[in-house]
């Protein structure tokens, strides 16, 4: 067969190309130009080499607000995976209620992230808002604004009402695409309930449980907008995650350099978890 | 091992039901002996996954009891009744080792570890899966996994029936064969009772003795396959089994003799009465010759097969296919075709008449 050359189809390409260099490439070679030099203005610029990766890398505020970064991601991640399951299996699977759990599990999604952080700042008050009011007439000294731990708890709930219907969703639809068939055998094997979610839910629930992990991974690690509502960072540096202190870096002190080199940083480890973890839960399938 | 009694079964997915359509089953009554093969046969849509369900004890039934050997197991869940249900797909453990598929009802049933390894290999060994059995199930092919879940419903040894629920559908066609002998085999070394569910005429003639034919929620015939294709009870048995299935012609009753296009017939069947809403004529294209006198035919198209010719004919009261050898040379144009009367049959409102 003779196929014929015609380079005409690469003008088709051109308006995706003209598109992703003006929203990916572009900006994203600027903070490569940020990283590597020094500027003090007037587009006047001096080369620094790896100078700010070196001082990032080395910087104890940063070793900090990884380690917060990790935790916090680590923490909802244990919840609401678990949680997002449980609720997924509990769900019910037909009539009416199908309609009125889905859509009760989608509210949160729906919210935009800086009313959810405002809703939750409302909330927690200590002084007039329900959950914080109430914490302090049960006798609990609870201060978000001041108390470091509070403000944890204050931030994990919020992501936990705010992200674990996304894994409920994705774990539902995993579930409902089991065949029947599978649960009938497992019956006349005499498989118990935990046996037939060992052995047969949890392995069919693995792909789009990848894709939950991933996605929560992805976005907790990221999270900005809500606690900075919230708490805004504190108290001190309590919940300065790593996208509030690079926007402090950023804008704050006006540290362009070292911000955009913690900016590629922060991209390149999320890039690496995220390429790590799938190819680990992926491993086997290309075998089956 | 037990015998199997159906004592009028009916089965509705519905709540409520207002005609005979709502119901998936009808009126089913039906004994099944011990270590016997049978398959039912019909086609999709006709309840046969559902009485399926019932005996296995997946479903409860709307009305009727199930019994095993006399004793009443409606009530009994699939683990109590101890039987073995074998799927359309294969079912299978993903994440288990096809050793460990195999051990897994008897590991939940609180077998020892030293029973379960002798049992689980003994059934590798019959199933030809020994070379497999540290592998992942999810690695091996569809056969491969059927007879997995073959396997685990066999690694019980007291199981009273196993059930096989269309478990061809996804094997490829020439290991359809394979497995059917397979199948055959097996129930001669076990000799336990198997029931087959197929819509497939080949699959249940070749793997049962008894063949029990479902037609929209009611058994129309039980026999063997021979008695199904000679003397099929229903008009609905004649035109699914056989392949082209029976000619059924519209008859008119005259004196006890039926009668199609003026030319009178003579029929196996001693008629009686005549209140019928509707007679018709059975006949298999296998017993329908060209003759010198008969009833007059168009012959409109010959199609040899190779094996047999298929002649389709046309008399006024519709059309009559006629199987005849190869090497026969077929009239055209007009002719005339007789009926062995040994083999042809007057049907009443599509029940046969004796």
């Amino acid at each position: 067969m003779n196929k014929t050359i015609n380079q005409k189809a690469w003008l088709f390409v051109i308006p995706v190309f003209i598109l992703v260099a003006f929203n990916a490439v572009v900006p994203l070679m600027t903070v490569v130009n940020y990283a590597f030099q020094e500027t003090f203005g007037n587009n006047v610029f001096t080369w620094e080499g790896t100078r700010w990766f070196k001082q990032i890398l080395r910087s104890d505020r940063f070793h900090s607000a990884l380690g917060r970064q990790f935790l916090f991601t680590g923490v909802i991640l244990f919840i609401q995976v678990p949680l997002g399951i449980a609720i997924a299996l509990t769900m019910p699977k037909k009539g009416i209620g199908v309609s009125v759990c889905l859509v009760l599990m989608s509210m949160p999604l729906l919210i935009p992230w800086n009313v959810v952080g405002a809703m939750w700042n409302i909330i927690a008050l200590p002084e007039i808002g329900l959950l914080g009011h109430t914490l302090n007439d049960l006798g609990f000294d609870y201060n978000f604004t001041q108390q470091t731990g509070d403000a944890w708890f204050t931030t994990i709930l919020m992501d936990v009402w705010h992200w674990t219907s996304l894994v409920v969703l994705l774990s539902y639809a995993g579930l409902r695409s089991i065949q029947p068939a599978y649960y009938q055998a497992a019956e006349i094997d005499g498989a118990n309930r935990w046996a037939v979610f060992r052995h047969i839910e949890l392995p069919k629930m693995k792909k789009v449980l990848t894709i939950a992990i991933l996605l929560r991974f992805m976005d907790s690690f990221m999270i900005y907008t809500e606690p900075f509502v919230l708490t805004g960072g504190g108290p001190g540096n309590a919940t300065a995650f790593l996208s509030i202190d690079l926007v402090k870096m950023a804008l704050g002190q006006f540290d362009l350099g070292p911000a955009a080199a913690m900016s590629l940083i922060y991209f390149f480890i999320v890039l690496l978890v995220c390429w790590v973890f799938y190819n680990l839960m992926m491993r086997n399938e290309t075998q089956g | 091992m037990s015998k199997i009694t159906l004592d009028n079964l009916s089965h509705s997915y519905l709540d409520k039901q207002n005609s005979d359509a709502d119901w998936a089953l009808r009126d089913i009554n039906l004994d099944w002996q011990d270590g016997g093969a049978y398959a039912l046969l019909g086609p999709s849509g006709c309840g046969k996954t559902t009485l399926l369900n019932i005996i296995s004890g997946l479903l409860n039934p709307t009305k009727g009891k199930v019994l095993f050997d006399d004793k009443d197991v409606t009530s009994q869940t699939p683990v109590e009744r101890n039987i073995a249900q074998i799927f359309q797909f294969p079912v299978i453990y993903d994440t288990m080792t096809v050793y460990k598929n195999l051990a897994f009802p008897l590991k939940n049933r609180g077998m020892i570890d030293s029973e379960i390894d002798s049992r689980v290999k003994e059934i590798a060994e019959m199933l030809e899966l020994t070379k497999t059995l540290n592998n992942r199930a999810s690695g091996l092919t569809a056969d491969g996994k059927q007879k997995i879940s073959l396997g685990r419903g066999l690694a019980r040894s007291n199981v009273n029936v196993i059930m096989f629920d269309e478990p061809l559908t996804v094997i490829d066609p020439h290991l359809k064969w394979v497995l059917r002998s397979k199948l055959k085999e097996l129930h001669q070394k076990i000799n336990k009772t198997m029931i087959y569910v197929t819509h497939d005429q080949t699959e249940a003639l070749t793997f049962a003795n008894q063949v029990v034919v479902m037609h929209e929620g009611q058994l129309v015939q039980t026999g063997t396959p021979v008695e199904l294709f000679e003397k099929p009870k229903h008009t609905f048995v004649g035109h699914f089994i056989g392949s082209p299935g029976m000619n059924i012609l519209p008859c008119q009753i005259q004196s006890s003799t039926p009668v199609i296009d003026g030319v009178k017939i003579s029929t196996n069947s001693q008629i009686n009465k005549s209140n019928f809403s509707k007679t018709e004529i059975g006949i298999r294209p296998e017993f329908v010759s060209f003759s010198k006198e008969g009833i007059p035919v168009k012959v409109l198209k010959v199609s040899n097969t190779g094996r047999h010719k298929i002649i389709d004919t046309e008399c006024k009261s519709g059309k009559i296919k006629v199987l005849s050898h190869p090497s026969k040379d077929i009239p055209s144009g007009s002719a005339f075709l007789s009926f062995n009367k040994k083999y042809t049959y007057t049907y009443g409102d599509s029940w046969i008449i004796e």
